[in-house]
């Protein structure tokens, strides 16, 4: 057991390096993806017919490839097409367009079940569509959207892991280095596993008690009923 | 009267698909008046209150809204929707605003209101329906008969010329349709000038000036509530009259139901 604590004590640095990555990369991928995602949703649910139909086949592509197939397109195959991106780029687009997709998905769940009727009371005063996107639906589906957000948030910080196959140096990344280096592969991923599970069990707090937060009274139940 | 209409509906049709729900309807309220629309469900008398403030678009027809065409070219829907207060059947508040702020926001995001102004604004309409005192609340920690009330005070927000009461109580439980009733109550007494759909027969004696019946997308009879109610001309609108009073009221017959309003009327203030 001390063994394993001077083992700890000694890879421990460069595992933080590698887990400052990870987080930098699941940050910057949910970022894409709320942005990419939320106006994808709002052209799916509100948009033309032909707009719709380019948006639902984006969804489709990205939902519908494995997360390292994407990966492995933008970092060797994309260069053929002129498009050269560094490790770290490659990783942060990547993750972020596949994000977005199912980002779109949930924000559109959540814009649909506000409903139509509240659009129509919020034309019916006078606001634009804009405008009642911006003050009406939104606020409200955001709130919804908390549980299935939280999952994708969830998935996507495990799902950085596959950057390693790229070369970038992430947790998983420095994980493999430092095994190989001390030739004690058990004890090394044992202790990536609990970065991995303390990372996302700290955000999953964070999130419930913004959830929290932004909950409308006389509301609760039926939002933790989803939850 | 010399008086000119606020609302002026001119041979209006709507069609949805190969259907056609409106079928030719013309009809104009004057400034103060409290029209209520009757007849049997399904005759297009919802679609008729969307088509008049625009919230789904008329096939045929025109409508003026004091002097101004409302169905022309190019006119600004969000500028017409301001000025028509709407008041919906399931209330539709906004969720995830308190009471106050469901009457702001129409202040402060379409008036371009500053907050404190509105404020006091949305107090003096929540004071004006009776519920200033729960101003914080959400729409889901109020009851149905409040909720509507909030519906109503933020139509009121608005100002407009005229307000449209799609079956203001059918979704209410039967004791809660009293204190909506009497809100509209006082808004008549107050001038407003209003359009109702609904099957409140006590409401539409007591408060109409004039009733319409709507069947099948056309307006079979119009008149006083007297004239419709006492001495129909057609004998659809006697049927459909006679039945609903049955339905709604438990009275047994006619005799009973005037007797009623007779009572409510000698307690009014």
């Amino acid at each position: 057991m001390n063994e394993f604590f001077i083992f700890f004590q000694t890879i421990i640095p460069e595992l933080l390096q590698g887990t400052r990555v990870t987080l930098k990369i699941a940050g910057g991928a949910l970022f894409i993806g709320f942005a990419v995602g939320l106006p994808t949703a709002l052209i799916r649910v509100y948009g033309s017919p032909w707009l719709q139909l380019i948006v639902t086949g984006y969804i489709n592509i990205f939902r519908g490839t494995p997360l390292l197939v994407q990966l492995f397109v933008v970092y060797y195959g994309l260069p053929d097409l002129g498009l050269t991106f560094s490790r770290l780029t490659a990783a942060y687009l990547t993750l972020g367009l596949n994000s977005s997709a199912y980002q779109a998905e949930y924000f559109r769940g959540a814009i649909q079940s506000v409903g139509e009727k509240q659009m129509v009371a919020a034309r019916a005063i006078g606001m634009s569509r804009f405008k009642a996107i911006r003050y009406i639906i939104l606020p409200q589906a955001f709130r919804l959207v908390m549980p299935s957000w939280s999952n994708e948030m969830i998935s996507i910080i495990k799902y950085t892991a596959v950057v390693f196959l790229i070369a970038v140096p992430d947790l998983m990344g420095k994980a493999k280095m430092v095994s190989s280096r001390y030739f004690a592969p058990i004890s090394t991923y044992i202790i990536v596993a609990l970065i991995y599970l303390v990372i996302v069990g700290l955000a999953t707090l964070i999130l419930r008690y913004v959830g929290k937060r932004f909950e409308t009274p006389g509301l609760e139940s039926m939002e933790t009923a989803t939850r | 009267m010399p008086e000119k209409p606020i609302l002026r509906i001119e041979n209006l049709r709507k069609s949805f698909g190969g259907t056609e729900i409106i079928k030719g309807i013309s009809l104009e309220v004057l400034p103060r008046e409290v029209v209520v629309i009757v007849g049997p469900s399904g005759t297009g008398k919802s679609t008729l209150l969307q088509c008049i403030n625009l919230l789904t678009r008329p096939t045929g027809g025109r409508i003026w809204l004091a002097d101004r065409e409302i169905t022309a070219p190019g006119v600004n829907v969000n500028r017409i929707r301001q000025r028509i207060g709407m008041v919906f059947q399931e209330f539709n508040l906004f969720n995830h605003l308190t009471t106050l702020d469901n009457v702001t926001i129409g202040l402060t995001r379409v008036l371009g209101m500053k907050a404190d102004e509105a404020r006091r604004k949305g107090r003096f309409e929540l004071d004006r329906v009776g519920l200033s005192d729960h101003a914080d609340k959400y729409p889901a920690q109020l009851s149905g008969g409040q909720k509507q009330r909030v519906g109503i005070a933020r139509a009121l927000g608005m100002d407009p010329a005229i307000m449209l009461f799609d079956e203001p109580t059918s979704a209410l439980d039967p004791e809660l349709t009293g204190e909506v009733l009497n809100v509209m109550h006082k808004l008549a007494r107050e001038g407003m000038t209003m359009l109702v759909v609904s099957h409140e027969m006590g409401f539409a004696r007591e408060v109409a000036h004039r009733i319409v019946f709507m069947e099948a997308g056309f307006i079979v009879e119009a008149g006083p509530p007297q004239q419709l109610f006492e001495a129909p001309r057609s004998e659809r609108a006697r049927q459909f009259l006679s039945m609903i009073a049955r339905s709604h009221n438990g009275a047994d017959s006619p005799e009973d139901q005037r007797g009623r309003v007779a009572d409510d009327a000698t307690r009014k203030p």
